[in-house]
């Protein structure tokens, strides 16, 4: 077991003869991860290293079971490409891009809710069920499997964090990238209940920072629903009020989202919140009784 | 993007939502030719930012002559950090009741939200959440009237005020979404006799969405070096310290600034220069640093799709091209680590592999200089 993505996962690439794409998409072959089918309009008929190209995801969907699906495609072509992938009923759609404007992030939510789809992003690094399958752009090296699920909502905070506790002994179960923006198809809540349940899973780390309040809701879950212990690192002590710290989430906005407040909740719901990333794997091992 | 309030209500205008009449003056006498016209006014700053009230930047008065001295008295001053360049002058309201009113995005929900309070006029953050009212929207649906009925409903309204007002609403998510707005809001909407009209217009822009709205006035709310590097495609803020700082990814550059506030230290900046910058974006993020004249630069480099050996070699282009008059700290880890620590030693400097040890010297070195 592990959560959202397994072993046998195939998976579909949007926007797979790009720079950027082509590179990450050897990067997760590499890795180990199924990538059976890419897509780019007007491509149709090519391959990466052997993996078809087809030029919509319907006639890559005629050929291949497609379980989950990346986007490396520009922001402003990312919900039609959103769009094509839920509606070919893929269960897991990663959104890579940064610069979605909200309401499409908002359209594409509402859709892949009624069809069953989760949403991971936009703006993330994607997801990683350490040895089995990685959906992303997180470098290779540091994820090797264990039994610390990390959930974070940036990608090279979460990157040293999962350094740290490899470098520690503690390898991974699944690492799942948030994404950035204000608007993202899962929150902490929603992967610490799958975490909760995965047996994988002994112990978990969340990563988050200022602005919006997906920890302080995650605070009461944890309060109400968590036996798994949970171990928190946030960002952004020192910033500004009013000011957006390169994550389009990340400002605390009209007295909201402070870190003395997310602070206090993760504190009141019994999570230990480690004051520099370093420390991370200590409270790991404390929490784990090793 | 915030608009300036009279920019919002040229919006209002645009989508058929009332507002005062009158208009903006750059000058004093353009002040006085639009109170001539209007008649009784209020004299209005015209910055990005609310308290107005409280600091002076809203003048009320019945003589022309007046709204010109006032006018005069705004235009070119402080207010609130903003200078003035422009001022509104509008028609002053008959207020019978003031109500709040706005349109905006529901995080936690994923989903636009109306918010909604018979309490305007005051800032909503001071109004006991037992008496806003809040309705999330599918936008499968969007705003449909039966919302605003019920909204109208819980305000109180009743008769044709309500009617103005749910219409109002209709008009203000029309303008939500096909002006890309994070914000839309109206505080307060006064009731004046039988008529229903917006006072004020605070309306956010999505920066992500500008692309795709180009109608819309350009306001430009970055400092000179933000604008810059906003062109170079780095995430950049201007910040009061003397650590310059750079990393990459939004929350390691927030951590390293946490770290440095844990030394005892002050960052100049926050600069996030991607994921994955190469030696021209590095070398440039370099460059922006050096113009702030720090005490000390920090580096702070977790490679995964960025590349220590391409961050090296920009450093080292940088130090070839110019004379780095200030202390640099590194830290270096990840893809092509052992070539960018040869790399950065050829250039005289020894690469830290620990973040919190890199910022402690940083600070250090800061404050020595």
């Amino acid at each position: 077991m592990a959560i959202y993505l397994f072993a046998d996962t195939q998976v579909l690439v949007q926007g797979i003869t790009g720079n950027q794409g082509s590179f990450h998409v050897r990067q997760m072959v590499k890795y180990g991860t199924k990538v059976v089918a890419g897509v780019s309009p007007g491509k149709g008929g090519q391959d990466l290293d052997g993996i078809p190209v087809y030029d919509t995801v319907a006639a890559a969907a005629e050929r291949h079971r497609l379980d989950a699906s990346i986007l490396f495609i520009p922001a402003p072509f990312a919900k039609d490409a959103a769009f094509e992938a839920i509606d070919s009923g893929v269960k897991v759609l990663i959104m890579l891009p940064e610069h979605i404007p909200v309401q499409d992030a908002m359209a594409v939510v509402a859709f892949a809710k009624s069809r069953g789809t989760v949403i991971v992003g936009p703006n993330t690094f994607g997801v990683i069920s350490s040895g089995k399958c990685k959906i992303g752009i997180m470098p290779n090296q540091f994820f090797v499997p264990g039994r610390v699920g990390v959930v974070s909502r940036s990608g090279t905070l979460c990157y040293e964090i999962v350094g740290n506790l490899t470098a520690a002994g503690f390898g991974t179960s699944t690492v799942v990238g948030l994404g950035g923006d204000r608007v993202v198809g899962l929150n902490f809540t929603d992967v610490l209940a799958e975490m909760e349940q995965d047996p994988e899973t002994e112990a978990i780390v969340m990563v988050g920072e200022i602005g919006g309040s997906a920890e302080e809701e995650a605070a009461l879950f944890i309060k109400e629903h968590m036996t798994k212990p949970v171990i928190a690192y946030l960002a952004g002590k020192s910033a500004p009020p009013g000011k957006r710290m390169g994550h389009a989430g990340a400002i605390i906005e009209r007295g909201k989202g402070t870190f003395a407040g997310k602070i206090k909740a993760l504190n009141s719901a019994g999570v230990p919140v480690a004051e520099l990333p370093f420390q991370v794997p200590e409270l790991v091992a404390k929490a784990l009784g090793k | 993007m915030k608009l300036f309030e009279y920019m919002g209500k040229e919006l209002f205008v645009n989508y058929g939502i009332p507002v005062p009449a009158g208009g903006v003056a750059a000058t004093p006498e353009e002040a006085v030719a639009l109170a001539n016209e209007v008649g009784s006014v209020v004299v209005k700053s015209q910055i990005l930012s609310g308290k107005r009230g409280k600091s002076g930047g809203i003048g009320f008065t019945d003589s022309p002559a007046e709204a010109g001295a006032l006018a005069a008295r705004m235009l070119g001053s402080e207010l609130n950090g903003f200078i003035v360049e422009k001022v509104l002058v509008e028609k002053k309201l008959q207020i019978d009741r003031e109500l709040y009113l706005a349109l905006t995005i529901d995080g936690a929900a994923r989903k636009p939200v109306v918010l909604a309070s018979a309490q305007g006029g005051m800032d909503i953050e001071e109004v006991p959440e037992e008496h806003i009212i809040k309705k999330t929207l599918d936008v499968t649906i969007g705003l449909q009237p039966f919302v605003t009925r019920e909204v109208t409903r819980r305000l109180g309204l009743s008769g044709a005020v309500a009617k103005q007002v749910a219409d109002i609403m209709l008009k203000m998510y029309r303008m939500f979404v096909e002006r890309d707005a994070e914000l839309v809001e109206i505080n307060p909407l006064v009731l004046s006799g039988e008529q229903v009209i917006a006072a004020d217009a605070k309306v956010t822009i999505d920066d992500d969405a500008l692309f795709r709205q180009r109608g819309l006035p350009v306001v430009e709310e970055r400092t000179a070096a933000e604008k810059k590097a906003h062109d170079l495609g780095l995430s950049y803020v201007e910040l009061d310290g003397d650590i310059a700082v750079m990393a990459n990814g939004a929350g390691v550059t927030m951590a390293t600034l946490d770290l440095i506030e844990y030394y005892g230290g002050q960052a100049a900046n926050f600069l996030d220069a991607g994921g994955g910058a190469g030696v021209e974006q590095t070398a440039k993020a370099l460059e922006l640093l050096l113009a702030k004249k720090p005490k000390a630069i920090l580096i702070n480099i977790f490679g995964g799709i960025t590349r220590c050996d391409d961050v090296a070699n920009a450093f080292a282009y940088v130090k070839q091209s110019k004379v780095i008059p200030v202390p640099v700290v590194i830290r270096l880890v990840g893809t092509n680590e052992e070539k960018g620590r040869a790399i950065l030693r050829e250039n005289g400097i020894e690469a830290y592999q620990l973040m919190h040890e890199a910022a402690a010297k940083a600070v250090e070195i800061a404050r020595e200089n």
